[in-house]
Order: structure tokens, then C-alpha cells, then sequence
């Protein structure tokens, strides 16, 4: 099952500078662990605790995953899941 | 150093003006590895406040399918002081994520709303260092040869 994931630049170190992977998962956190396997480190830098860290937004199909079940949305073959790190501050 | 036409710097100024007190917040965005701050894009600043800046999560998306469509990539990320120095805070520094862009911070602390000159610094901020740079503003971007 292939899932097309967008890396933003700050997280590319963790892809060898791919713009873009490809990983497998029934659910975002399967997708998750499955990035990790092949780029340890990526996890850290999503998730905090049992949540996704406040600050970076996850998309599927261009839906915001807070909106549709966070780290539980379901994922099927050809999605494309997408990670921006929020442009925030104070 | 950041280099911006007259015309881009106004923008950004009059922005943060009218924003004022609330902070605001938007990009310049340029072709991918030019460093030309050519296209500009103010933000709704989501979090509606004075004290902080965050782009509305959707249109966040829609800007960076917009620049990826056009291999464009944010040279600019400006935002708004409305009440301290342009120069950029604790937060600011944390949430920083784009290492290749020029961080432009103006502070509206002085005139607010109204006519006057605004503080209008720019910074690297990779890491967590922050690095000033001189901002050289200019009538039009240089001629691409």
C-alpha cells in the first residue's frame, strides 16, 4: 500500500533531501511508524507524546487530520499526505 | 542580506499598520534558490491577536500547493511587533521553520495605525541562532541576467 508523503524542507534531513517518500500505513500513526523505520528520527519531530505536536500541521488529501480524527485517520493506497510545519510565532 | 524593492517594503509596512494592534503576518515568495522576494502574499493571521501570529491552517496549504506549482519557495516570512522591538522572540525562534528565509520583523509599537516610521529588521534564524542582516531596500530587484 503506497501512500505519498510531502516533506517540508526543515525535515529533509531525515529523507536524504527527498521533497517527497513513500510509506505504508492503514492509519496516520501506522504511517508514522513506518516513516520512522525508514528515517529514524522523523517521529520525534511530529509527534509529542500520543498527539501530534502542536505546531505542525498534517494534511491527507488536503484535510487538515485534526479535523478528521488526528493520528487515527484512516489511510487507503494513492492517498497523499502532506506535513508543514505551521508558520507561527509571537 | 535581504534585498526588497521600495514597492514590497511598503506593503508589508502598510500592512502591519493596519493590522495594528493585532499582529500581521504573510510571505514574499520567489523562485526556488533565486532569493528574489518577488511575489507578495499577506496572511490572515489566524490567531487574531497582539501577542501572536499563526497562518489559518488551510490557507497554509493552499499557499505552499500554490508555490510548489510554481517552484516557488517563501523568501520572505514577515510578521508584526505591535508592541516590542522588531526582533524576534522566544517563540518566534521555536517555531522558526524555514531556514532559508529571510525573517522580517517590523514593529508598530511607535505610530501604530497612523503615518510614521516603522522598525524593519531581517534575520536568519536556523537552529535556533538568530543572525540580523542588513535589508537593502531598492527601487526594482536587479535584472535577471
Amino acid at each position: 500500500m503506497a501512500i505519498e508523503v510531502r516533506i517540508p524542507t526543515i525535515l529533509r534531513t531525515y529523507t536524504d533531501g527527498a521533497k517527497s517518500v513513500t510509506g505504508s500505513g492503514g492509519s496516520l500513526a501506522e504511517l508514522i511508524e513506518d516513516l520512522e523505520a525508514n528515517h529514524p528520527g522523523i517521529k520525534d519531530r511530529l509527534i509529542e507524546g500520543e498527539d501530534l505536536r502542536r505546531f505542525v500541521n498534517v494534511y491527507v488529501n488536503d484535510e487538515d487530520v485534526r479535523f478528521t480524527g488526528g493520528l487515527e485517520t484512516s489511510l487507503s493506497d494513492g492517498d497523499q499526505v502532506t506535513v508543514l510545519p505551521a508558520v507561527a510565532g509571537g | 542580506m535581504l534585498v526588497i524593492d521600495r514597492a514590497t517594503y511598503d506593503a508589508i509596512v502598510t500592512h502591519a499598520k493596519r493590522d495594528h494592534p493585532d499582529e500581521a503576518c504573510g510571505i514574499v515568495a520567489g523562485p526556488e534558490g533565486s532569493d528574489r522576494a518577488e511575489r507578495f502574499v499577506p496572511m490572515v493571521n489566524a490567531a487574531g491577536s497582539p501577542t501572536f501570529y499563526e497562518f489559518d491552517s488551510t490557507e497554509l496549504l493552499g499557499l505552499y500547493k500554490e508555490m510548489w506549482a510554481n517552484d516557488e519557495e517563501p523568501v520572505v516570512v514577515y510578521h508584526s511587533h505591535t508592541a516590542t522591538e522588531a526582533y524576534p522572540s522566544r517563540t518566534d525562534i521555536g517555531l522558526a521553520s524555514e531556514p532559508g528565509a529571510h525573517y522580517v520583523l517590523v514593529s508598530t509599537r511607535e505610530h501604530g495605525n497612523s503615518d510614521g516610521p516603522v522598525e524593519f529588521r531581517s534575520f536568519r534564524i536556523v537552529d535556533g541562532e538568530v543572525t540580523e542582516e542588513e535589508v537593502s531596500v531598492v527601487d526594482h530587484l536587479p535584472e535577471l541576467v
